[in-house]
């Protein structure tokens, strides 16, 4: 099925349909058409995969980045002129963006239905066909998505295909133009291995714990709020960008605990297993994988706040600890989950040692007011993305390139980086028949080589011999 | 060894000291400085490595090479500053700009044919973008190599920049190593070595390979300037005596074959009646001097290796066909090559060609020249490879372009928060939808919370 899915795109590809920028925008209308009348069918599914509140469905965000691409997509399409340069003049030089072909989306359980479209937004943008595999964790998504893209796009030229880990392994030894995946790092070498078979390029938007240092100078509120609606109000915690842990000082920990406490108390009251407001954790598999977290032998004792759990509605509640040891699993594995933990340390300089001991994430968060601070945050610590007094909300500009370094990812996309990812940047040079220079010709003599030198050092003189023809020869 | 050259670059990393431009603009210099006083030695090492000629060896490796450091040298500085970029209303207020920062340490394998340039271009990249890097010259040019490893020790800063010697045993011990980038120049072959091996530690890498360039000839053209520049990157009948002479394998502005395996590879790519049969012009060899005069075949069957595999050798086959739209459909059923030259005065065919033949760059009426324009990224698509290099690419290749968003603590939004509420998502559509008037509601507080 997946050498059927593969052949019959590379065969309407090669039609060449969908390289005008009319049929681009046709498919990318029907894609915002689909967001705009469905909107309670994709709220729906999202809340019966993952009892996600509505206001996180993202699916203004969906509509969103079609609308940017539909702006701006004439302007991406048209080659960009450079600098033609002395030594092929006279030449007109330009670069061109040309779609890579047939393209592979993996998408992921979390937000099952953003991290599908979105993707293929810059796929189509950039002219390529696409296949898309959603996340078989979040079924009704899934279910929801191969049922309406055929209804609003281009069938011959998107497709979904359905299924688990023998579909998709099908697929990956499929040789496609590129592969877009999000997902996380073991699977991530997974797909890279298998497209190094067909060097085939690939995005891999994976994970990493991305941590939060908070300064003794800030806001403690509205630092509270931000953190808090980074972690719980992205899908409870089970978000690529979602703060990991906290890294604070020892004198301040207690302000920033209490305002924690009072902030969540207010986004999901006394009883934060009963709000409609927290998304449920995917599955059982992750639910027991977070509960083997918090009831490691020195950790359970270090919970301050939450640790309620609902096995039967898949829920838990907010949870926070502080100082679990650094070589406890919470602290070594992606948390992607309601957990907080929060470390202390004496000086807030000695967060930077304990993040760059840890892989790269994928963001990094630093909530101060010392502006040294800042400069140092951002110089000293690598990472997708660095956000100063915020969590999570940098995703919301399309004009921030959203990827991952080292164990966190390669490549990016949104806006215009969603088209770039799928588009081959082709040099072209033109010339025409006059500007011949001798000198560049064999038999190569010492004379001609002076003119050569002496056009490359910007002589003018030798420019004028090289292209009046000067020196013996051909 | 691979393990220990690695820590020790990851150490040199650590402390910073690749960070400071000053230290990046103090090692370029310095390789401008290595390539003026060297230049004959290195020249020497070409000619024994390949018998290149001074005149190539000059043009087409040591002045690039040379201008690669001075573009960087004249671009870095605003490289390196962050890129500011509108910030949205969704974070208003705020700051958002994107930072480039060095990957860390990196590996840069380099190739036969061009072996002084292929090291020393990405290498520069590699520097200019604030990276610790170790060069793994190819051992099949190994003058060059042994030039490398004596030569930059002498320059440029050794805890950062090193070189590795070494063949596929010292390959593979490096390729083992977890590195921040991968740089490799070669074959589609090694390429998936490398790729494989680069997936153990999700470790990016660019890769330039090869592929078929195929040269279009229209009839309109003015022949005898085509020719001459094909000749330039090919060789053809009159123009390649002009150069050459009567007997080119005497010629000293020949290259000659890399190696006695290469040569081998060449001459049977020839051997066969059906292939021997179609030269028109040359077919000369000289096994002791590892020499092949230019050689034009006409016509030599599709199915034949010399028409399926990657020649990279003097040997030029010209095929014909009816009409010269028909060569654009023959390209596409290859693999995608590195170039694709058109020779026409056609506008409308030159459109076509842009348009429907993807390659990793283009010339019209000219071969090769593109990579001489920093301005141009150089690089393959699909089998030629992936990533791109030269002027600024070469900085970007080597650089994390990292999203940067700064807030105060100011332009709170309570409709941001939980508990959610069908007034509150209002109000966020309208700030993703761009709307001002629900960023002023917004940061006003609406709606107002209910006690």
């Amino acid at each position: 099925m997946a050498t059927a899915a593969a052949e019959q795109l590379r065969e309407s590809f090669l039609t060449g349909k969908t390289r005008p920028a009319a049929w681009r925008e046709a498919q990318l209308r029907g894609v915002l058409r689909m967001v705009t009348e469905m909107e309670t069918a994709i709220c729906d599914a999202l809340h019966a995969d993952l009892a996600k509140p509505r206001t996180e469905s993202y699916v203004q965000e969906v509509k969103s980045s079609c609308k940017f691409a539909l702006k701006n997509l004439k302007k991406w399409m048209k080659p960009q002129k450079v600098s033609a340069g002395v030594l092929t003049f006279p030449s007109t030089a330009r670069i061109a963006a040309e779609p890579l072909g047939v393209v592979l989306v993996i998408s992921a359980w979390n937000y099952p239905f953003l991290l599908s479209v979105d993707p293929v937004i810059g796929a189509i943008a950039a002219g390529n066909a696409v296949v898309l595999k959603p996340s078989e964790i979040a079924s009704a998504t899934s279910t929801l998505l191969a049922e309406l893209l055929p209804r609003f796009v281009d069938g011959s030229f998107i497709k979904v295909v359905e299924g688990g880990v023998p579909e998709t392994t099908a697929l990956l030894e499929q040789k496609w133009d590129k592969i877009f995946y999000t997902g996380n790092g073991k699977v991530g070498r997974i797909v890279l291995s298998l497209a190094a078979k067909h060097l085939t390029p690939v995005v891999l938007e994976l994970g990493g714990k991305c941590p939060v240092v908070v300064d003794s100078n800030v806001d403690a509120h509205v630092a509270a709020k931000r953190i808090a609606v980074g972690k719980w109000g992205c899908n409870n915690g089970q978000a690529c960008v979602a703060p990991d842990f906290i890294i604070t000082t020892n004198s301040f920990a207690p302000k920033l605990v209490e305002s924690l406490e009072k902030v969540l108390l207010k986004f999901y009251g006394k009883d934060p297993l009963q709000s409609p407001d927290l998304s449920q954790i995917v599955n059982s598999n992750h639910f027991n994988r977070l509960s083997r977290l918090m009831d490691e032998e020195m950790v359970s004792d270090k919970v301050v706040f939450g640790g309620q759990r609902d096995e039967l509605q898949l829920k838990i509640s907010p949870t926070l600890l502080l100082d679990v040891p650094l070589d406890s699993a919470i602290m070594k594995e992606e948390i992607f989950g309601p957990l907080l933990p929060i470390i202390t340390a004496d000086k807030i300089h000695e967060s930077f040692a304990l993040i760059n001991s840890m892989t790269k994430p994928l963001a990094a968060y630093l909530f101060t007011k010392d502006s040294t601070l800042q400069d140092q945050f951002e110089n000293g610590i690598s990472a997708g993305a660095t956000i100063i007094n915020d969590t999570s909300i940098h995703l919301t500009n399309l004009h921030l390139p959203f990827g991952g370094v080292g164990e966190s990812g390669m490549g990016a996309y949104h806006g215009t980086f969603s088209f770039e990812a799928f588009s081959h940047k082709k040099a072209i040079l033109a010339r025409c028949f006059i500007g011949e220079t001798k000198a560049r010709y064999p038999p190569y003599t010492p004379e001609k080589l002076k003119i050569v030198k002496g056009v490359l050092k910007g002589n003018l003189l030798a420019m004028i011999q090289a292209i009046s023809g000067c020196a013996r020869g051909a | 060894m691979a393990a220990e050259v690695a820590r020790e670059l990851r150490a040199s990393f650590a402390a910073g000291r690749t960070r400071p431009v000053e230290w990046r603009a103090a090692q370029l210099r310095a390789l401008v400085r290595m390539i003026e006083e060297k230049e004959g030695d290195i020249s020497a090492a070409l000619h024994a490595d390949l018998a290149k000629p001074h005149m190539e060896s000059y043009l087409h490796e040591i002045s690039l090479a040379k201008a690669s450091c001075t573009f960087a040298l004249k671009g870095m500085k605003s490289w390196t500053k962050p890129e500011k970029v509108p910030a949205a209303i969704t974070t208003f207020p705020s700051t958002a700009q994107i930072v480039s920062e060095p990957l860390g340490v990196v590996l840069v394998i380099s190739a036969w044919n061009y072996p002084f340039l292929l090291s020393i271009d990405p290498v520069i990249g590699a520097i200019a973008a604030g990276n610790a890097v170790v060069l793994k010259p190819s051992e099949i040019a190994p003058a060059t190599s042994s030039l490398f490893a004596k030569l930059l020790p002498e320059y440029v800063d050794n805890s950062c920049i090193k070189v590795v010697e070494g063949g596929v045993e010292e390959t593979t011990a490096l390729l083992e190593q977890k590195w921040d980038k991968i740089f490799y120049t070669g074959s589609g072959t090694v390429a998936r070595v490398v790729m494989a091996a680069a997936a153990k530690h999700l470790t990016p890498v660019a890769l330039e390979l090869g592929g078929k360039c195929p040269v279009i000839v229209d009839s309109n053209v003015d022949l005898h300037v085509a020719i001459k520049r094909i000749a330039v990157g090919g060789f053809l009948k009159r123009v390649i005596e002009r150069f050459y002479g009567e007997d080119p394998l005497q010629s000293a502005d020949l290259s000659r074959i890399v190696n006695s395996k290469h040569f081998n590879r060449l001459t049977s790519l020839v051997e066969e009646k059906k292939v021997a049969d179609k030269i028109v012009y040359g077919g000369q060899t000289d096994e002791k001097q590892l020499k092949i005069a230019p050689t034009v075949l006409v016509d030599v069957p599709l199915d034949t290796a010399l028409m399926t595999a990657e020649i990279f050798g003097p040997y030029l086959p010209i095929i014909t066909v009816e009409k010269i739209e028909e060569s654009i459909d023959f390209i596409n059923s290859k693999t995608k090559p590195l170039a694709a030259y058109l020779f026409t005065k056609n506008k409308k065919l030159q459109d076509d060609f842009v348009a429907n033949v993807p390659a990793g760059g283009m010339l019209v009426n000219d071969v090769a020249l593109h990579l001489a324009n920093p301005h141009l990224p150089f690089g393959g698509v699909g089998e030629s490879g992936m990533g791109s290099y030269h002027g600024k690419f070469s900085f970007d290749c080597f650089t994390h372009k990292k999203a940067v968003l700064i807030r105060g603590f100011g332009g709170e939004a309570t409709a941001r928060y939980p508990p959610y509420t069908t007034e509150k998502q209002k109000i966020l559509r309208g700030l993703i939808n761009g709307s001002f008037i629900a960023l002023i509601l917004a940061l006003l507080g609406f709606p107002k919370e209910k006690r």
